[in-house]
């Protein structure tokens, strides 16, 4: 047994070359076969296999002659929806759903740390934490049956102003509804990594500046920002690497017939006409220049993370 | 320990009490906006339908039944739901959690072979899919439509998941393996029985993840799932609160079509306040992992 561990130890420094490859696996097979196949099969199965699915985005897909008998077109789908006025709309309405949710609602967790900062007693600040983080739990479903019943034309927000109006069918109030629940939901349990750099903020550096006099003000500027200035630069530059990639889930589950004109967004576009009209090369023509579009921000913004942190990137 | 902190906020200058109160009060106002929406479902749920549509929420208790509960739990769509998702959820949580914590281990060994080549395989998904359609196509050829599997196994192995895992096992010290190995315990040896048992806190993180996040999505069961008896919890809710499809029976009784609607309504609180409780009970056994959660929570959150 003790004769075994030596070998080991000794074929982990002992030359290269494909033989101390064979041999390693050969001492080491368990690693391979039992603790990284699982997660090998099930990536190539359902992660690599689908990759290659994307051929259909530039062939005009028969179910019955399969991906590769299918005829080509080439880049005909991009073309034509590149071209079409609905998917410009489309487009916009992602971007705006995901540029505005940003502008409210990356800020919203910042300010929730540092006022949950500002609270004396341990015990009440985790009471609040406990409010705050409770909706995170909810599910998409729950909370936009939620939202329905509120601004349904008898709810609560129509009794409390005395007003019926029907706020699920109007466009202009889909944004507002989406990014409002949103930080509803969100924002607690998003002010937690800020919290958590707070927490690493200098006491005796903010005691120093109490007994210099700063006011709360100077405190934050002085102290409390330094701390938790680069996790909100990271935090920033990846939700701005995911600007695309504005889920289905929330606004196909906010969605009304009458809502679509500022409801319908990519995704919820790639599905209905991929799977609801069997468009499937059309499809996942879309849904693969989301992608391309989607790596090509998250590449960007990886690189400048990168830059900022001594060449440690975030994947 | 009040009058100390009543001192402390007494001594600030005039500026900074008037920032705190400022600030106080946006954070109750926050948490009572949490709040009051729910308590506000919690007992509209026992209004009688016709009066909370036309007069809103009463005290007068007259006015209140229990009716929203009774048709709810006595339909039998609600139970085979909660069982479905009790089912995927823990099915998925122990695929899940098992893949998971089994790869991260060769990838937080520094002498692994292999190393880079399963890290770039893994990494590239964070970045790169195939889509919805072929996605939906593999599932298809494989013959898991309509199949629990479909929901189940795609998402299985999480690299995020596994990146966390791999951060943890680097974090547990050498010395622990090398004692290990001196004492001639192989890879399986040390991983389950010494590796795990300290491992338990980012274990019970993933797990609880996992075990949320299966329970609360709905996509893949509505594109793969098609037979009722088959829907989870999320895809019943769906068609109550969102479709404004009660099951039927829960409402066929009524005489007119306005009556149906009034009960509908109604049934929508009741239901959100049920499909709650299993996570209200919960709440308090999370709470114990939210710190360790921290990395977790700042990409899903």
């Amino acid at each position: 047994m003790k004769q075994e561990g030596i070998k080991n130890s000794n074929s982990k420094r002992g030359g290269n070359g494909l033989h101390s490859v064979l041999v390693y696996v050969r001492q080491h097979w368990q690693l391979y076969v039992l603790f990284i196949m699982p997660a090998f099969l099930l990536t190539i199965i359902f992660r690599y296999i689908p990759m290659g699915g994307v051929l259909i985005a530039f062939e005009e897909y028969n179910p019955i002659r399969g991906i590769l008998g299918s005829e080509w077109v080439g880049f005909e789908h991009f073309q034509r929806f590149l071209s079409s006025p609905d998917f410009m709309r489309y487009l916009l309405n992602t971007l705006k759903l995901s540029v505005f949710g940003l502008l409210w609602g990356f800020p919203a967790p910042i300010l929730l740390a540092f006022l949950l900062n500002r609270i004396l007693s341990t015990k009440i600040k985790q009471k609040i934490q406990l409010v705050l983080y409770m909706p995170n739990f909810i599910s998409v479903i729950v909370l936009c049956g939620i939202v329905r019943i509120l601004l349904s034309p008898t709810g609560m927000i129509n009794m409390l102003f005395g007003t019926s109006w029907n706020f699920m069918t109007m466009p202009s109030a889909f944004r507002t509804i989406y990014i409002a629940s949103g930080i509803w939901q969100g924002a607690g349990w998003a002010s937690i990594i800020y919290t958590a750099a707070l927490s690493n903020a200098s006491k005796d550096l903010k005691e120093a500046a109490v007994i210099d006099g700063a006011n709360i003000f100077q405190q934050i500027k002085a102290v409390e920002w330094p701390a938790i200035r680069d996790t909100v630069l990271v935090q920033f530059i990846m939700s701005v690497g995911n600007i695309m990639s504005v889920g289905f889930e929330k606004a196909y589950a906010l969605q009304t017939d009458l809502n679509l004109a500022s409801s319908e967004i990519i995704s919820t576009y790639v599905y209905k006409v991929g799977l609801l009209d069997g468009n499937y090369g059309f499809s996942t023509a879309v849904g693969l220049f989301n992608t391309v579009i989607n790596v090509i921000l998250l590449i960007a913004m990886n690189q400048i993370v990168k830059k900022m942190n001594d060449g440690k990137g975030m994947y | 320990m009040a009058k100390k902190k009543k001192s402390e906020f007494a001594k600030l200058p005039s500026e900074d009490k008037t920032a705190l109160i400022i600030g106080y009060t946006i954070l109750g106002l926050f948490c009572v906006a949490i709040v009051l929406p729910m308590i506000y479902i919690i007992l509209a749920s026992f209004v009688d339908p016709v009066t909370l549509q036309n007069q809103g929420l009463t005290f007068d208790f007259s006015k209140w039944t229990l009716t929203a509960y009774e048709r709810v739990l006595s339909n039998s769509q609600i139970w085979v739901g909660f069982r479905n998702a009790i089912i995927y959820s823990v099915l998925f949580t122990v695929i899940s959690v098992v893949v998971t914590l089994l790869a991260a281990y060769p990838m937080s060994r520094s002498d692994f072979k292999g190393k880079g080549f399963f890290n770039l395989i893994f990494m590239i998904t964070m970045f790169f899919g195939g889509g919805l359609i072929p996605t939906y196509l593999l599932i298809s050829n494989l013959g898991m439509l309509d199949s629990p599997w479909a929901v189940i196994l795609p998402g299985a192995f999480g690299v995020y998941n596994m990146i966390i895992a791999r951060t943890y096992y680097q974090g547990i010290p050498k010395d622990l393996q090398e004692a290990a190995e001196i004492d001639g315990a192989n890879e399986m040896v040390y991983f389950f029985r010494v590796l795990l048992p300290v491992c338990t806190p980012i274990i019970a993180t993933i797990a609880m993840w996992n075990f949320v996040g299966m329970w609360n999505s709905y996509f893949d069961a509505m594109i793969y799932l098609n037979s009722a008896s088959k829907q989870p919890l999320q895809l019943v809710l769906r068609s109550i609160l969102i479709q404004n499809q009660p099951e039927p029976g829960m409402v066929s009784d009524m005489q007119s079509t306005a009556q149906r609607a009034q009960l509908a309504e109604l049934l929508k609180y009741a239901t959100i306040i049920i499909s709650s409780i299993p996570l209200l009970i919960m709440y308090p056994f999370f709470q114990r992992y939210f710190d360790s959660g921290i990395m977790a929570g700042a990409v899903k959150g």
